[in-house]
């Protein structure tokens, strides 16, 4: 069959899609949007959270002809013209990208978040993101960086303060006599070629 | 070096536009799919691919008998079928291949090969597979290996002993990213393969060894890999997309869905584990003593590594005069077990903090008190005989943990928010039946690979001037599995340089090889290996500039961009080194380690340990079995934080896993067959389950590693785990013996 | 296969008699995993999402008239006050994600006993209105779950909507799972007080070949309360009457061995969760 459809914007025409197909298929595999990710394929990952008419879902839990008409916005629409978003930026500089995976998923549903909440509390943050998982982070990074695109979102600016919620990370450099200092080290002789 | 620098991948990875293996795409491309034994233990009579082969849309059907090369490959034996040759030995054992133009064609085309099996009884047990008459599922015997420690005194006598049986469960790596990948066949009749792995050179051996190829007409190049936690140290769909592309002459691509992706890589050894401690009145241990089981599945895979890292590591952190271990792998007809993030470790710690507590009770000590007098420190010595010959500051990062604030008690007034409590929204308790309880571990883990296995990293630098701006490009073939290494390898060539543009060539077969992405390694050997091409090339660079200065300048130094004698800049890099173009290659090991000798497992056998600490807060609904983790604090040294900000994120991922491990995570198999291979049952933490951390990374430079860093991905995965068990103890009064903790273990039903 | 999309109801029934084996899928979320992992291969899908009319819901006549296309999500955030149960039950819907698309209506027509909707159902008497091109009928809730995955349905049959009287008092939902999301139901209770007709609703999930009410633990219930004249006077219930009947609820129970848990702790779990939420839902009388 044949789908038309709105992604990101733009219309979007697929053939010879077969009827057992989900969207996220067709995104990934004809229409050339493979952001949105195919984790599991069965709505425990949300890897390939997508907007449909504005409202987050999974996109392989959505049969291509359900999309027919439909605006889709995926992760490639987040950062129209090429700058990125809060949520985006807020990603890189608190290191919650490690593999990253999950975040195209988990970007769709903090922005969805913090569209509808800008000032979301933790307990709400995770709450809304429980159905994005992620392997490599243990999710604090992430919780990091919701929380700083929510208060840049709002206007607050800079990353939070200490409270009981953040619970600090401390580097300690004990005195010891093996540590080298800066510049160019010594260390041990390798083998060469 | 230091600084949090971000990830030069980070821009692509949060636009949707990085690359993983399950993106790639070329024009013409066509689709493969695998099929594979339902059955765990099975004779093939025969396959029949006719029909399959007759629907439209069908370009190849493939079988053993279309490997050209060798039928079986390993990482360390070679004995698993790159397509099963007449016995199946665990259920998904690849049989046949098909390639079709859309990949339902394929699957309903694998559905139509016809296999005949003779299905025998399968061998589940581990221990019945090593010790009792039955089924040899290899012709060498259902033993793959046996680690055999001995170390003082043969019968050694305690005041008080403990003993206890423990049972750790089948963890799965679940990366995220499906098994995937590209592979194209090229003109000179060989192929390029595109995939996601952590060591593209011993993927490459292997796949000429089954394509009967040379290197140079097998080349790899690393597609964005989405995790991996050992789970793609092993083969996948890599010599099968490959066989399927040179047959059609198209190029192939290979997708698994996470149901085949659960029988598609290896899994985390199940553990049955016997151990006893006997110490003094005053807390000194005297002896362990420790039978390990280790069910390796089908194949051998990694297991003869993982039950010499759980023999020589499994009783933990701590300074033991006589030490007697006997840990054994074995072959059965349960899933493959291999590689996973604490390789043996992990599960030799549930067992060994679990009896620290248990002696601690029985000596009236506090468990972290006594864990401390026991403590390893430099200079002690290991179960393995060597000299802990750098920091282990092992009581430190008990004491310090234990010193972290603990969350504040639960309000006992106005309205519970359910969210705070076990069971969350889903309303199982008010505060009813609700205990918390604190539980502390330590566990240590070697870093690189070990008992005199040949460890290196190769690293490319090149140094030129681009468009009037010095520039270093830096080539590795090591695997970037989300750890940051991209990362890492760019603020070393800065730092070493003091060039700020620096450019990751594709990490491909063409520099020799990185050596795997796991054992905690890559920074230190490929850090290492970059380290040392770049001094190489600094030096080449200043002789350049020496000889173009036409006088001998004192204390020539690259800093900044900048090209510096004492205090004095000379100049900019750029304008001096001119078009001189300087590349290095430089193939770098870290000291040799060796064999253990094979009765006594004494000898040098790790490089470098790593240890971290933990505790963990837990409320446990006591009538209901549930368990919400409340605090998981760790203290972890690693010797130096080259990105303190990836370090963090390593320590807090590690935790998150050994949590799935202490809580909900367990692959179950019944008769050889896994019975939740989905997301749906088999539980990872969601964002709901893990607790904020609070992380103390304490720097005791290693004197032998680079920078003085240590490893750091793996131990904070060890010990997260028997914390969380030790907490719900606690909580509960129970004995717990099996992780994963379940509520039923918890209620008693 | 073939991809059925009606615009209204009428055309829906009318593909649906002509094509009774055609698969309706509406949020997708049982369907597409079925589809996603080749479980099975119907040669119709008859897609509900395009009939607008399901996807709503109104007051009327003193009962919810709840559309079969209602996602959780609106179930959640618009029912709340009219029927907590059900509003509770769907807050543990899998993820925000499944939440929007997924619907009481899908649950029902899967019939798994481990849904999370059928339980509240149960309890608040909830009636599911089926109509074909034959014409409509109500079915009480429990008498809609036939076995394991089945229901009532006749082949031509689609469901229209779920009809529920608000219950005259709290209601509870507690479900046990070993994670804080995305979780199929070890076991679930629900619970509802109605004391405008002096009676007391249950629903039990995932302790059985289908959902199902505890009516033995019902009837003693309501008769204990009546007896003890506890609906006027709203005095405390006695220890004895609420261990009763969380045991009553347990021998209304049929649970099994599976992946998820053992008969035995579905058993113990579901006796702690009745016993917890009558003293709340009494509680909560209690202060009415």
């Amino acid at each position: 069959m044949r789908i038309t459809c709105t992604i990101n914007g733009q219309q979007q025409q697929a053939d010879d899609v077969w009827e057992g197909e989900s969207l996220l298929y067709v995104l990934r595999e004809r229409l050339g949007f493979p952001g949105s990710k195919n984790a599991c394929e069965q709505g425990e990952c949300g890897s390939c959270t997508v907007y449909l008419d504005g409202v987050l879902a999974c996109a392989c839990l959505v049969a291509a002809g359900q999309a027919q008409g439909r605006d889709v916005r995926t992760i490639e629409g987040l950062a129209p013209g090429g700058e990125l978003s809060a949520v985006q930026r807020a990603f890189l500089e608190a290191g919650a990208v490690q593999c990253g995976f999950c975040t195209p998923g988990l970007l769709v549903a903090a922005h969805d978040l913090i569209e509808r909440q800008p000032e979301p509390s933790d307990a709400e943050i995770r709450e809304a993101l429980a159905g994005n998982l992620c392997r490599c982070t243990g999710y604090e990074k992430i919780m990091e960086a919701v929380r700083l695109a929510a208060a840049r979102r709002s206007g607050a600016g800079g990353l939070p303060d200490d409270g009981t919620d953040h619970p600090h990370q401390v580097i300690t450099r004990p005195d010891h006599p093996g540590i080298q200092r800066g510049g160019q080290q010594r260390g041990p002789a390798g083998r060469h070629t | 070096m230091g600084s949090s620098a971000g990830r030069p991948d980070g821009t692509p990875k949060v636009t949707g536009e990085f690359v993983y293996s399950s993106d790639l795409w070329l024009d013409g491309m066509i689709w493969g799919v695998t099929l594979r034994s339902p059955h765990p233990y099975a004779r093939i009579r025969s396959i029949d691919p006719g029909e399959a082969l007759a629907m439209p849309g069908v370009w190849a059907v493939l079988t053993q008998e279309d490997v050209p090369g060798d039928k079986v490959y390993g990482l360390e034996i070679s004995d698993q079928p790159v397509l099963a040759v007449d016995v199946v030995r665990y259920q998904g054992e690849p049989v046949a291949l098909v390639a079709a133009d859309h990949p339902e064609i394929a699957r309903q085309a694998a559905k139509r090969i016809r296999v005949d099996y003779e299905v025998y009884q399968p061998v589940t047990d581990a221990r019945e597979a090593l010790f009792e008459e039955g089924a040899k599922l290899h012709p060498q015997g259902n033993l793959v290996r046996h680690l055999k420690l001995r170390k003082g005194d043969p019968e050694p006598v305690a005041d008080v002993v403990v003993t206890g049986e423990y049972q750790v469960g089948m963890q799965d790596q679940a990366f995220l990213g499906p098994e995937s990948g590209l592979a194209v066949p090229s003109e000179d009749g060989g192929v390029e393969l595109y995939v996601a792995t952590q060591w593209l050179h011993v993927d490459q051996r292997q796949i000429c060894s089954a394509l009967g190829l040379p290197p140079d007409m097998v080349r790899l190049t690393l597609a964005g890999v989405g995790g991996a936690f050992g789970g793609r140290e092993d083969l996948s769909m890599h010599v099968h997309a490959c066989l399927l592309a040179l047959r059609t002459g198209k190029p192939v691509k290979m997708v698994y869905n996470r149901e085949e992706s659960f029988f598609g890589h290896v899994h985390r050894h199940p553990a049955l584990m016997r151990f006893e401690h006997g110490a003094n009145r005053d807390g000194r241990l005297v002896y362990v003593k420790a039978q390990i089981y280790l069910d390796g599945g089908a194949y051998a895979s990694s297991t003869p590594a993982v039950v010499g890292n759980a023999g020589t590591m499994g009783i933990g952190p701590y300074v033991v005069p006589n030490v007697q271990v006997d840990a054994y792998g074995a072959y059965t007809n349960n899933p493959p077990c291999g590689a996973m993030r604490g390789f043996g470790s992990v599960q030799a710690a549930f067992a060994h903090e679990a009896q620290m507590d248990k002696l601690a009770s029985a000596l009236g000590l506090d468990p972290v008190e006594l864990r401390c007098r026991n403590a390893m420190t430099q200079g002690a010595e290991a179960p393995t005989g060597q000299v802990i010959d750098s920091p282990a500051p092992v009581e430190e990062l008990l004491r310090r943990v234990q010193a972290m604030p603990l969350p504040p008690p639960r309000s006992p007034d106005g309205e519970p928010d359910l969210r705070d409590l076990p069971g969350g929204v889903a309303n199982t308790t008010h505060g009813e039946g609700v205990v918390r309880g604190v539980g502390y571990a330590v566990a240590y883990k070697n870093v690189g690979f070990s008992e005199g296995f040949d460890d290196y990293s190769t690293a490319r630098v090149r140094l030129e001037v681009l468009s009037g701006q010095a520039t270093a490009t830096v080539h590795t073939a090591s695997a970037e599995v989300g750890q940051g290494l991209v990362t890492v390898e760019q603020q070393i060539v800065r730092t070493e340089l003091g060039v700020d543009q620096v450019i990751s060539a594709p990490k491909d077969t063409q520099v020799g090889s990185g050596g795997s992405s796991s054992a905690s390694r890559q920074t230190y050997v490929t850090g290492g290996a970059v380290k040392a091409a770049c001094e190489q090339v600094r030096e080449r660079a200043l002789a350049v500039i020496q000889r173009r200065l036409g006088c001998t300048m004192p204390d020539l130094r690259l800093e900044g961009g900048k090209v510096v004698s004492g205090e004095d800049i000379l100049g900019g890099l750029s304008d001096l080194l001119g078009d001189e173009i300087i590349d290095e290659t430089v193939e770098w090991r870290h000291r040799p380690t060796e064999a253990v000798d094979p009765e006594t497992g004494q000898g040098f056998a790790h490089v470098q340990y790593a240890f971290a600490a933990h505790r963990a807060v837990v409320d446990v609904d006591t009538e209901l079995g549930l368990v919400k983790v409340v605090a998981l604090d760790c203290v972890q040294d690693v010797g130096k934080a080259i990105n303190p900000q990836a370090v963090l994120g390593q320590i807090q991922g590690g935790s998150a896993q050994g949590l799935g491990l202490a809580v909900m995570e367990e692959i179950q198999i019944s008769g050889g067959k896994i019975r939740n291979p989905s997301f749906t049952d088999y539980l990872i933490p969601t964002i709901l389950d893990m607790p904020p951390m609070r992380i103390e990374v304490l720097e005791y430079p290693d004197p032998h590693a680079p920078y003085g860093l240590r490893g750091v991905g793996e131990p904070p995965t060890i010990s997260s785990g028997p914390a969380i068990v030790a907490a719900i103890r606690a909580a509960t009064g129970l004995a717990l013996n099996q992780v994963p903790v379940r509520p039923e273990h918890i209620t008693g039903t | 296969m073939e991809f059925l999309q009606p615009q209204t109801w009428v055309e829906a029934l009318q593909l649906k008699a002509a094509y009774p084996h055609a698969v309706p899928i509406q949020g997708g979320t049982d369907v597409m995993v079925e589809l996603n992992f080749d479980r099975y291969r119907p040669e119709y899908l008859l897609d509900l999402t395009r009939v607008g009319e399901l996807a709503e819901w109104a007051p009327g006549n003193g009962r919810i008239w709840l559309g079969a296309g209602v996602t959780y999500t609106r179930v959640q955030g618009e029912l709340g006050g009219w029927l907590p149960g059900l509003a509770m039950a769907s807050r543990t819907v899998g993820s925000p994600q499944i939440r929007n698309r997924g619907t009481v209506g899908g649950n029902l027509g899967a019939a798994s006993p481990a849904g999370d909707a059928h339980p509240p159902l149960l309890a608040a008497y909830a009636q599911v209105e089926v109509e074909s091109v034959r014409g409509t009928r109500l079915i009480p809730a429990d008498e809609f779950y036939t076995g394991v995955k089945r229901n009532a349905l006749e082949p031509d049959e689609l469901i229209k909507a779920v009809l529920v009287t608000p219950p005259t008092g709290p209601q509870q939902f507690c479900k046990i799972g070993t994670r804080n999301a995305m979780v199929i139901a070890v076991a679930a209770f629900s619970l509802a007080l109605h004391p405008d007709r002096q009676a007391v609703g249950t629903g039990i999930g995932s302790a059985g070949p289908t959902p199902r009410r505890a009516l033995a633990a019902e009837e003693f219930l309501a008769q204990a309360l009546t007896a003890g004249g506890l609906w006027e006077s709203r005095g405390d219930l006695p220890e004895s009457t609420t261990r009763r009947f969380a045991d009553l609820v347990t021998k209304a129970a049929a649970p099994i061995d599976d992946v998820r848990g053992s008969a035995r702790y579905r058993v113990h779990a579901l006796s702690v969760m009745a016993r917890r939420a009558l003293s709340w839902a009494w509680r909560e009388f209690q202060r009415t």
